[in-house]
């Protein structure tokens, strides 16, 4: 069974995954304070005494983290609501203040939903606010944690202003985890609140996961997952540890609620610490900040200003085209729905729009508009244009733009015209009689045989121009007559 | 020319000001007064001579040239060691800073500097501002200088010696429970703790975070007034400043009371009350009799819950407390002993860097916040300070002022309450309710206690009450009695003896 | 209320705040926490289940700072501080486990 299975990764087992994200906001300055949040820069040149946590130091509120925090919870359907920032307490080198400034028992998002490109609808308990952590390098030994000679720390990253996302456990599978991270990065790009790079850690994923055999109504204990950094992690993260917990309960022992380390190289999870073990963070109200409150009208604009999200894109497109959502979310994925949905209301064919973005346009529309798309698709239909040729034609308008008809022209495609056409097949039928009578009356397996000699035949006679469909409307009108 | 502690900082600004004296020359005066008794006393954790005779004679360069230094011009200034100066030694007189020079100045420090304000040092304290007698100090006790057997109080009582020994005639401490306004009582000096958010808190260094304030100690009510008007109003790099600019104090400090109506609380002064020394109580009847006589209507009211003050207060500013010093773990400044871990090194340098004080509080503040625990202790306390707010909302709803004392005692012995921690808590009954509210209080020097030493009148104002509350101590410290050669102290707390503007 | 702390309850919260405490420590240390929570014990008494916490004296909200770029820190000012440095950054020694 491979990593990607989108059935059940055990038989007889459903796996519940829920996701938490944080992403970096992409604001110019940190949560906190007026230091850059810029990414990249020498070793702690992006601090100031706040984002150092110097005794003295306070946290200001940066306006435009809770304008994106709206934009976050409005395109996820959020509640938007007064909110409290808490501090949550620990010891960490990486951390200035030895405790995170985030939200609690009040966050600025509460209950919402996403809709995946599946049209499946997921739950969003929270999104909330929260300052970032410091860098810190292992220098010495293997450069790994535990033979580390010392570590090193930069505090350019701490204070950086992060969305923490956290989703409810509705997802069933590492294919469900997947397009659950890509819808919500497309999300954040599309709104401008994040950059969404997983691999650059502007993005990261902690995975829940628990099992329990399928047709129960009880959720199993849960693990969390940390450390992954790619969705193919991801993926595989889950795909283990759901495993891992089948294999303890079918062997008679409980799976024990935990945080678990994934490791990439060795592609299993590792204990980190247990519930009992569980950190004490003693949360409490942050004394030096004061609530945050947005007014309705603050509310209103940043919704009024929100881009057209992935989801409406695919409704608009799934409706243009007369297909479902899932089918859509290609093209969206893709950024070609403007494209496609306008070529469609230049009277292109629905499907033939959307095969050609799914197989041909891989690599991006490039000067291709939605009128010459529409023309092509149209010429193809008609019969002017084989698929072959249409497909060349289409490149071209990809890289040079134009217009299809002089494309073709300058390609040498003329359409055969049907007389033509058939003269050629009666021409062969006459040359081949052996294999005609083969065709005509073989069975089914001789007959899908001779048909393809005799196309294959017409298409080397008409170097490539014949429109393979038509060979065996003829083939067939000939065989009946 | 007056020496040094006859003079107030009105007089000496506007002297200086106009040229009529130097400002190097009211410096060396008030140097030489540090040189005569600092080895005595230990107010100062460090006396910044050279910077300051540099400071004073821009001043006096500044005034050479047509220009105006500003309200302090050339006034010698102390500053308790737990405010950010740029470069200087910032120690919080703990271990853990020792030799810790930040790279910033708080936002008092900038304006009064902006002000010509001349900084002279930086103030003893008991350690992270945790006591109430600067005996938690890792730099030794600081001595009342009224009697030095006896502490100055806590935990500004570096500030407070400072301006009572004649060192400065203006200091900055701070007051989280009283740090400020007990020392001043101590002392024989005057002390205010303003409105929650109308100083900023940039660059003091955290004790409890929705109790701090910083404030002025001085001589006279105006001095308070005119350092107030210095430091206060609004800061943007303060979330929890007042939005508005400081108050004016000094127009109106001569209005009076009449017509005012002024509370005793019972909870605080009445008979029989537990801890509150005769003759305390005895100098606060006198303070309300003379307000009454000056024109005010005075009464006893009850506010309750202010005796559940000690018990909240000892719960929230510990716990805040427990977070605000987490960063001391030898990673980015200050203490470091070496382990070979990490985690064992924060331990290693923590336990070497506090004292026993702070790290009672820590631990305290620790447990009030971890996991089982929170509702009852933090999550009670805050509410026990809405029903304080409540209650002080009623009495001045009938009130505009209210009174009290300010220490259970006059000063009293060093080592004599560092026994059991309980009974150094208790210092704190009488002004921990207005740092719990977030209101205004001051302490004026109000006559002597039995044993010659000062006694300190608390005034009381609801929010951004300053104004009326100087007016009242204006009043009281006209009408306070005469002042006592205190055991090789210095003649303070008299009108009589200070040269007022 | 809640039972008087104990010497576990004060090993527990020194370990939390990453402070060694020596066995009479925690002997003096528990007695004396216990004789404050002791005196914090006539919150009990009261009903303030209609009570709101007060989180903060003063009643402001919404204080925003603009998106704008300030000045940073000097970085060998920062530095000078620091008990240790290496390649422009603090220096600690390893850090056992990850991040709670």
């Amino acid at each position: 069974m491979s990593d990607d299975a989108t059935t059940e990764i055990v038989p007889g087992w459903e796996t519940i995954i829920g996701l938490e994200v944080h992403a970096e906001l992409a604001t110019a300055t940190k949560l906190f304070s007026d230091a850059p949040n810029r990414f990249g820069g020498e070793p702690n040149t992006y601090v100031d005494p706040v984002s150092l946590g110097l005794p003295g130091s306070l946290p200001v509120l940066n306006e435009q983290a809770v304008e994106l925090a709206i934009r976050v919870g409005l395109s996820l359907h959020c509640r938007v609501q007064r909110s409290v920032f808490a501090r949550k307490n620990y010891f960490y080198p990486d951390m200035p203040k030895d405790f995170q400034i985030s939200q609690y028992d009040l966050p600025i998002n509460e209950e919402g939903w996403m809709e995946l490109a599946d049209g499946r609808r997921v739950g969003i308990e929270r999104a909330h606010l929260e300052e970032d952590t410091g860098k810190s390098t292992h220098v010495g030994g293997g450069g790994r944690i535990h033979e580390a000679g010392h570590s090193l720390v930069d505090y350019n990253r701490a204070g950086v202003p992060l969305i923490e996302i956290v989703g409810a456990p509705d997802l069933r599978s590492a294919e469900d985890a997947r397009a659950y991270v890509s819808e919500l990065r497309s999300i954040l790009v599309a709104i401008g609140a994040s950059d969404g790079k997983m691999e650059e850690g502007s993005m990261r994923v902690d995975c829940n996961v628990s099992v329990r055999p399928v047709g129960d109504a009880v959720l199993g204990t849960r693990c969390e997952i940390k450390n992954i950094n790619s969705l193919r992690s991801l993926g595989r993260a889950i795909v283990y540890e759901s495993r891992r917990q089948v294999d303890l309960i079918t062997s008679g022992e409980r799976v024990e609620q935990q945080t678990r380390h994934w490791n990439e190289d060795e592609g299993r999870t590792h204990k980190l610490r247990s519930k009992e073990e569980a950190y004490d963070y003693r949360y409490f109200p942050e004394p030096d900040l004061v609530p945050v409150d947005p007014s309705e009208e603050w509310i209103e604009s940043v919704r009024a200003a929100l881009p057209v999200l992935p989801r409406e894109r695919r409704h608009r497109l799934a409706e243009a085209a007369g297909v479902d959502t899932a089918t859509a979310s290609l093209t969206v994925e893709r950024g070609m729905d403007d494209l496609a949905v306008d070529a469609i209301g230049a009277g292109a064919d629905p499907a033939r729009v959307l095969v050609h973005v799914e197989n041909n346009l891989a690599d991006g529309a490039g000067a291709l508009t939605a009128t010459s798309f529409a023309a092509l698709v149209a010429m193809e239909v008609g019969g002017d244009l084989t698929a072959t040729q249409a497909k060349t034609v289409l490149a071209t308008l990809v890289t040079d733009g134009g217009d299809p008809a002089a494309v073709a022209t300058d390609l040498g495609f003329e359409a055969m015209d049907d007389g033509a056409l058939e003269s050629v097949v009666d021409d062969l039928i006459a040359a081949h009689p052996e294999d005609w009578v083969a065709f005509t009356s073989g069975d089914d397996k001789e007959r899908k045989k001779k048909s393809g000699f005799f196309v294959g035949m017409v298409m080397k006679a008409t170097n490539g121009q014949a429109d393979g469909r038509a060979v065996n409307e003829i083939l067939a009108r000939r065989a009946e007559a | 020319m007056s020496t040094p502690e006859g003079t107030t900082a009105r007089v000496l600004a506007s002297d200086i000001r106009s040229g009529a004296r130097s400002a190097r020359t009211v410096l060396e005066e008030h140097l030489e007064a540090i040189d005569a008794r600092e080895g005595e006393i230990n107010a100062f954790n460090l006396v910044l001579a050279d910077e300051a005779r540099a400071a004073a004679d821009a001043v006096d360069a500044r005034v050479a040239a047509g220009e105006d230094p500003g309200p302090l011009a050339g006034v010698p200034v102390a500053l308790k060691d737990n405010m950010c100066t740029r470069g200087v030694p910032t120690t919080c007189s703990s271990r853990i800073l020792e030799g810790w020079r930040p790279p910033y100045d708080a936002t008092v420090v900038e304006r009064l500097v902006a002000a010509g304000a001349v900084v002279v040092g930086k103030t003893n304290l008991d350690e992270f501002a945790m006591g109430s007698s600067t005996e938690n100090s890792a730099f030794g006790v600081t001595r009342n200088p009224l009697d030095p057997t006896k502490v100055p109080g806590g935990s500004s009582g570096g500030s407070a010696a400072a301006v009572a020994a004649g060192f400065t005639p203006l200091a900055l401490g701070s007051d989280t429970g009283g740090s400020i306004r007990q020392p001043a009582a101590l002392c024989g000096v005057v002390g205010v703790k303003p409105t929650y958010g109308a100083v900023s808190r940039y660059g003091l260094v955290a004790f409890a975070s929705s109790l701090d304030q910083i404030g002025p100690f001085s001589r006279t009510v105006a001095d308070s007034a005119l350092m107030l008007e210095v430091i206060g109003g609004h800061d943007r790099r303060d979330s929890t400043s007042i939005p508005e600019p400081a108050p004016d104090l000094s127009s109106v400090l001569d209005h009076g009371v009449e017509g005012l109506r002024i509370g005793v609380i019972e909870e605080l002064s009445g008979d029989g009350l537990e801890g509150i020394a005769d003759d305390v109580r005895a100098r606060l009847h006198e303070a309300a009799a003379a307000l009454e006589a000056a024109g005010a209507t005075v009464a006893t009211t009850s506010v309750p819950s202010t005796v559940y003050g000690l018990s909240a207060y000892y719960v929230v500013a510990p716990a805040e407390a427990s977070s605000n010093l987490a960063r001391y773990d030898g990673v980015r400044f200050g203490l470091r002993v070496d382990a070979p871990n990490a985690g064992d090194m924060n331990t290693a340098t923590r336990t070497a860097g506090f004292g026993d004080e702070v790290k009672r509080r820590i631990m305290l503040g620790t447990y009030a916040l971890s996991a089982g625990y929170y509702d009852a202790y933090y999550g009670k306390s805050q509410k026990v300070r809405t029903l304080i707010l409540e209650d002080f909302a009623r009495a001045y709803g009938e009130f505009d002022l209210l009174l009290s004392p300010t220490a259970p005692t006059t000063a009293f012995p060093i080592g004599e309450k560092t026994a059991d921690p309980m009974t150094m808590y208790l210092n704190d009954v009488c002004t921990i309710p207005s740092n719990l509210a977030g209101h205004p209080s001051m302490s004026v020097p109000f006559g002597v206690g039995e044993d010659g030493m000062p006694v300190g009148v608390q005034v009381l104002a609801p929010a951004s009450g300053e104004p009326t509350m100087f007016r009242a101590a204006k009043v009281l410290e006209a009408a306070a009695p005469d002042g006592h050669p205190a055991v090789g102290g210095t003649m303070v707390g008299s009108s009589a003896g200070v040269r007022h503007e | 209320m809640t039972d008087r702390i104990s010497k576990e309850d004060v090993a527990h919260v020194a370990d939390l705040a990453r402070l060694t405490l020596t066995d009479e420590e925690l002997e003096a240390f528990t007695g004396q926490l216990a004789d404050v929570l002791d005196h914090a014990a006539d919150l009990a008494a009261l009903d303030l289940a209609d009570v709101e916490p007060m989180t903060h004296p003063l009643p402001i909200h919404n204080v925003l700072r603009p998106d704008v770029v300030g000045e940073t820190s000097d970085r060998a000012e920062v530095l000078a501080c620091a008990p240790s440095v290496e390649d422009e950054q603090f220096r600690v020694p390893p850090v056992l486990g990850e991040s709670p």
